[in-house]
């Protein structure tokens, strides 16, 4: 009875036994595949260490050579602005080797002006790049093109005011559009030349037929085939609501050049009024 | 007589505190069995994911191309461009 006890109770110590041992040995089995793996990854990322370094040196050296660039041809402000254009709210964070770009207030370039019109300005204005051949004429005037280049300061630092009050009737979007019926013969008389004319004046236009009404002024498939009274009877609109007149033209102008009669080539200057010049108020 | 069926319980009452000990064992062991073997699952996929890292090789030749090729622009730009005031 008592060897068969101890009998049972080995017998179940050693099924016991042994599953532990299969599962230990499963657990070695497996803890030498991961030891592999382990090998390779640590064999496979051996020169990653070093391959990542160099490309950081070198995407370093890119930045600190496209930073002192732009810094040096730009300058530490006009830089920073023109970052803050591009990628804005990277001004905060400042150029790497410029630690005093974080204190500058990034002045609006990308927001007035499209990417590269600044370098554009710049290439314009001093560069001989501006000229396509080096025989020919700038492809931008130097001397009275200076819109654009005043436009890349701020406003305090431009000669006239930030907004000057607007032509009332000219350009397709000014403050005041007259119908092209209304200039026919002269401008539409305002309050002032009523009162000096007398009322009048004011009849020239109750007397016009409106354009959506066949007026002369009418779109072509509304009036008649041969209308008795053309333009050179109406007289004609200048266009200058249609067209797109250039407000900055004006801008651009040089009185030295462009003002004064039109003189033919090779005529003596007339200098007659000079000598009197003197004797103005 | 008495000792003799004090020894009996006694080395039963062993035996029952032994099987359940190993029984212990031996779950504890069945249970690291499925760790390990994901374990060795995951490290096969990590090694297989590095195999990749033999194109930082090429994007290594790359950036030094794409670098010398941006220092070579701004050579260009530093002489075309004047400095800024």
């Amino acid at each position: 009875m008592t060897l068969i006890a101890v009998a049972l109770i080995v017998a179940a110590l050693v099924v016991y036994l042994v599953a532990v041992i299969v599962q230990l040995w499963k657990i070695t089995n497996g803890l030498d595949e991961v030891i592999e793996h382990v090998g390779e990854i640590v064999q496979k990322s051996e020169p990653v260490e070093a391959i990542v370094t160099s490309i950081n040196g070198q995407l370093d050296a890119g930045v600190d050579l496209l930073e002192g660039l732009l810094v040096k041809k730009a300058g530490l402000v006009d830089a920073v602005g023109l970052v803050e254009g591009l990628y804005p709210g990277s001004a905060a964070a400042g150029f790497r080797n410029f630690p005093e770009s974080t204190t500058i207030r990034a002045p609006r370039i990308g927001t007035v002006y499209t990417k590269g019109t600044l370098t554009l300005a710049r290439l314009g204005r001093e560069s001989p790049i501006a000229a396509g051949n080096p025989a020919g004429p700038a492809l931008r005037d130097v001397e009275r093109g200076s819109l654009s280049a005043r436009l890349l300061y701020p406003e305090g630092r431009q000669s006239r005011p930030e907004r000057m009050p607007r032509s009332p009737i000219i350009g397709t979007d000014a403050p005041v559009l007259y119908q092209p019926s209304e200039q026919r013969g002269g401008t539409t008389p305002d309050a002032g030349e009523i009162q000096e004319k007398g009322p009048w004046s004011e009849v020239a236009a109750e007397g016009i037929v409106p354009a959506e009404e066949g007026g002369s002024d009418a779109p072509r498939e509304m009036l008649a085939e041969d209308p008795q009274l053309g333009s050179e009877v109406l007289g004609e609109t200048t266009g200058s609501m249609e067209s797109d007149i250039d407000p900055a033209a004006g801008d651009r102008a040089d009185a030295t050049t462009d003002a004064g009669p039109e003189v033919p080539e090779g005529a003596e200057p007339d200098l007659k009024d000079a000598p009197h010049e003197a004797d103005r108020p | 007589m008495t000792l003799w069926w004090i020894g009996n319980v006694a080395l039963f009452a062993v035996f029952l505190v032994v099987v359940y000990l190993l029984h212990g064992v031996l779950g504890a062991a069945r249970s690291i069995v499925p760790s390990v073997e994901q374990i060795a699952k995951t490290a096969e996929a990590g090694s297989k994911d590095l195999d990749a890292a033999e194109l930082l090789v090429t994007t290594q030749n790359q950036v030094e191309q794409t670098i010398a090729v941006a220092a070579n622009y701004g050579g260009s730009l530093d002489v075309i461009i004047d400095d800024a005031p």
